[in-house]
């Protein structure tokens, strides 16, 4: 049971930073512009096919440096020639298009890759269990992920909240007009932004490559995920987004390894009870539901604390 | 310029649609062509064509074409169901479908009800991979033909493989959370209880269809429950996730599976977590079994999409013989007499031995073969996916040792 617990804390820390990677960008994202940015998880998918690509080419360490800054750079072109002039046309438009960005990465990926999955590794030099717990290796290729998603935290608190950067950013947050007066041109720190965000998730998708699947479909299967996470977080709360992983990441992963049901608490049915609604109901066990979860929870927060755990205003 | 190729078009098309209709059989492929299950779709696509491409380079069937004409289903039921009806509307008498269960079965009753409808005007719907029994049980119609071995036959065969290996002692079961995954481990439960009632069964999952991004949770469950085989039905990225998961923690035990050999996708994930030898899939054919005729048609095969990795399916192969031999055994191109010619039809399948389609049910019962993935034998000279590995059989199972019972009651035509 012991070893259960602290390997699933172990695996649930691990996919919630790997979660937080992807959210972070989206959540100052989306405080900025006011726009749920549903091509995010696309960025995501290329960060990881680029990774692919150019880890063939140069090996892993070029692409872990490379994709991140291509993709970003691409992102930022996206902010400054398209989501700019879409700006004026209102929210909706906006989120049509990043709507329609998102179907067009898919494409182009399916285009340039195909649609099986590629065969993208991690590192050799990174290719043995770092240590063994309960004998479950763990590979240091995970501890590695641990570390580089732990180290864009701190450097992103950091910039954020102590860095001259970081305070034109945050005001540009809420008073764009002021900064803007006092000689900021904040055209340049939203596409800088942007691009950052972007970057950032094309970095989890070059990390999280190798482990998870890289295939076309990889982005629609977390988008959906990653909106749970900035609201349950809290809007443009960076802090939040964190806490908010980790919690997703750990309640999924707990609640897979228990077995518990309705009948295993309160005892089965008796035999005539209908079988459609009831029966189904009761024996359902917590580890069939894990997935569905995060979305319960999205539901509480939204009805419970309307801003997000760390949110300063209401969503 | 313009006017005269526009009249010159018009002309045209009636004309080739007629020339069509007169030189041609052909075969409505309604299948999923777009989104999540394309690459497989595809595929199969294109080995149908090969294999109308093969018929006709032998003049046909009884002097007429065979065509295959897609159709996209995304994977959609109802979807499937308007492909069928266009399909139909163009003068199309053949269905093939086999991705994904819930579209056979909307399919398979879909064409019931349209050749009690329609008589005169039969539809004949030939399944070659939609594997959930019920469609050769409860839902069965004469209609209906099935080519791979359904889920109940496989698990025979994985049964029948886990029973001559005593040193199996605790098995866990994880499986997709819907109606196939839940046939899987009912026929699991039931024929380990039969077979090997000393078999512990130490857990018992079903996950998500689709949705599971980190499968490490289910291994360190495994793991926990101490078992030394897991039986897994999982198919596409549920199987390559769960399987690359465990393969990266260490995870050591033996994995039973429908489709771990011989489906795209998994040779590269096997290869990357270094599964060697640990994964066996039930199947009825892989391109390193040792009977001449299979190995050309894969060498063939390989030369056009190897570098592509497109994989075909030997039931595939399986289904358009027989479709040409029924048609040639009935001289003619009537649905109802093609289906009464497949009935008990036997034949040389495509891995050797012989394969027949039973009256009852209308399944078809093959020799399967128990395979796993990994090094290869210097005997054996297909890899899989450029990964340097491939597929070794392990154990062959005679198709009378796959006989499994059948609850169908069939209305035959009068």
């Amino acid at each position: 049971m012991l070893e259960l617990v602290i390997i699933s804390a172990l695996n649930g820390v691990l996919y919630g930073l790997l979660l937080f990677l992807m959210a972070s960008g989206l959540t100052v994202v989306f405080s900025m512009l006011g726009v749920l940015n549903f091509a995010h998880a696309g960025f995501y998918m290329l960060g990881a096919f680029f990774g692919f690509q150019i880890s063939k080419w140069f090996g892993f360490w070029w692409a872990l440096l490379l994709a991140p800054i291509i993709v970003g750079l691409i992102g930022a072109a996206v902010e400054r020639f398209a989501l700019r002039d879409i700006h004026r046309s209102g929210h909706v438009a906006e989120l049509l298009f990043t709507f329609g960005l998102a179907y067009v990465i898919e494409e182009v990926v399916q285009i340039v890759w195909g649609k099986d999955p590629v065969d993208y590794r991690g590192p050799p030099s990174l290719d043995f269990p770092a240590f063994s717990i309960f004998s479950t290796n763990y590979p240091s290729y995970k501890v590695f992920m641990f570390a580089i998603s732990v180290a864009i935290f701190v450097a992103l608190l950091i910039v954020i909240k102590r860095s001259r950067i970081g305070l034109v950013v945050q005001a540009s947050l809420t008073h764009p007009q002021m900064v803007a007066h006092l000689g900021h041109n904040v055209g340049l720190v939203f596409t800088l932004v942007f691009g950052v965000g972007i970057g950032l998730a094309a970095l989890a998708g070059v990390i999280a490559g190798p482990i998870l699947q890289t295939q076309s479909n990889m982005a629609a299967s977390l988008i959906a995920l990653l909106f749970v996470i900035i609201v349950v977080g809290g809007l443009g709360s960076l802090a939040g987004a964190f806490v908010a992983s980790l919690l997703i990441g750990l309640i999924q992963t707990f609640a897979v390894s228990l077995d518990g049901s309705l009948a295993s608490l309160f005892g089965p049915l008796s035999p005539d009870a209908p079988q459609f609604l009831i029966r189904n109901i009761w024996t359902v066990t917590i580890a069939q539901v894990a997935p569905i979860i995060p979305y319960a929870l999205l539901i509480l927060v939204l009805i419970l604390r309307p801003m997000g755990l760390f949110g300063t205003r209401e969503t | 310029m313009g006017k005269i190729a526009l009249a010159f078009l018009l002309m045209l098309m009636p004309l080739s649609g007629f020339a069509m209709a007169q030189e041609s059989v052909r075969i409505a492929y309604i299948d999923t062509l777009s989104g999540g299950g394309a690459s497989v779709g595809v595929a199969r696509l294109k080995a149908f064509q090969f294999l109308a491409e093969d018929v006709n380079a032998k003049g046909g069937i009884l002097g007429k074409k065979l065509e295959i004409v897609p159709f996209d289903n995304k994977t959609n039921a109802q979807e499937s169901v308007i492909q069928a009806q266009k399909a139909i509307d163009s003068g199309i008498r053949f269905i093939t479908q086999g991705n994904g269960s819930s579209v056979a079965v909307a399919l398979t009753e879909f064409v019931l009800k349209h050749n009690e409808r329609n008589p005169g005007q039969e539809v004949l719907y030939f399944n070659y991979s939609s594997i959930d029994p019920v469609l050769t049980n409860a839902k069965c119609n004469f209609w209906h033909f099935a080519w791979d071995a359904n889920s109940d036959v496989k698990m025979e065969a994985i049964t029948n493989y886990i029973k001559a290996n005593p040193s199996i002692k605790k098995i866990y079961l994880i499986n997709q959370d819907y109606s196939y995954g839940k046939s899987v481990r009912a026929a699991a439960r039931e024929m380990l209880a039969a077979k090997r009632p000393d078999i512990k069964i130490v857990g018992d999952e079903l996950h998500p269809m689709l949705k599971v991004t980190d499968f490490s949770p289910y291994v360190a469950k495994i793991r926990a429950s101490g078992a030394d085989a897991v039986i897994s039905g999982n198919w596409g990225q549920d199987l390559a996730l769960l399987l690359k998961a465990a393969g990266s923690s260490g995870l050591d035990v033996n994995w039973y599976t429908y489709y771990g050999v011989a489906t795209a996708g998994i040779p590269i994930s096997l290869k990357q977590v270094n599964l060697n030898h640990k994964v066996f899939g039930v199947t009825e054919g892989i391109a390193n079994v040792d009977y001449a005729p299979s190995r050309e048609f894969e060498k063939r095969w390989r030369a056009k999409y190897g570098e592509d990795f497109v994989l075909f399916a030997p039931r595939q192969v399986n289904e358009i013989k027989m479709f040409v031999a029924a048609a040639e055994k009935a001289k003619s191109f009537d649905p109802i007499k093609i289906a009464l010619a497949l009935e008990n039809m036997e034949i040389d399948v495509f891995d050797g031995g012989k394969g027949m389609m039973r009256k009852e049910d209308h399944q078809f019962f093959q020799p399967l073969y128990v395979a796993s993935f990994g090094e290869l034998k210097a005997s054996e000279p297909f890899d899989e996916e450029g990964t340097g590995w491939g597929n070794t059989v392990v154990a062959k199972i005679e198709a009378k040792d796959t006989l499994t019972k059948t609850s169908c009651k069939m209305t035959r035509p009068q």
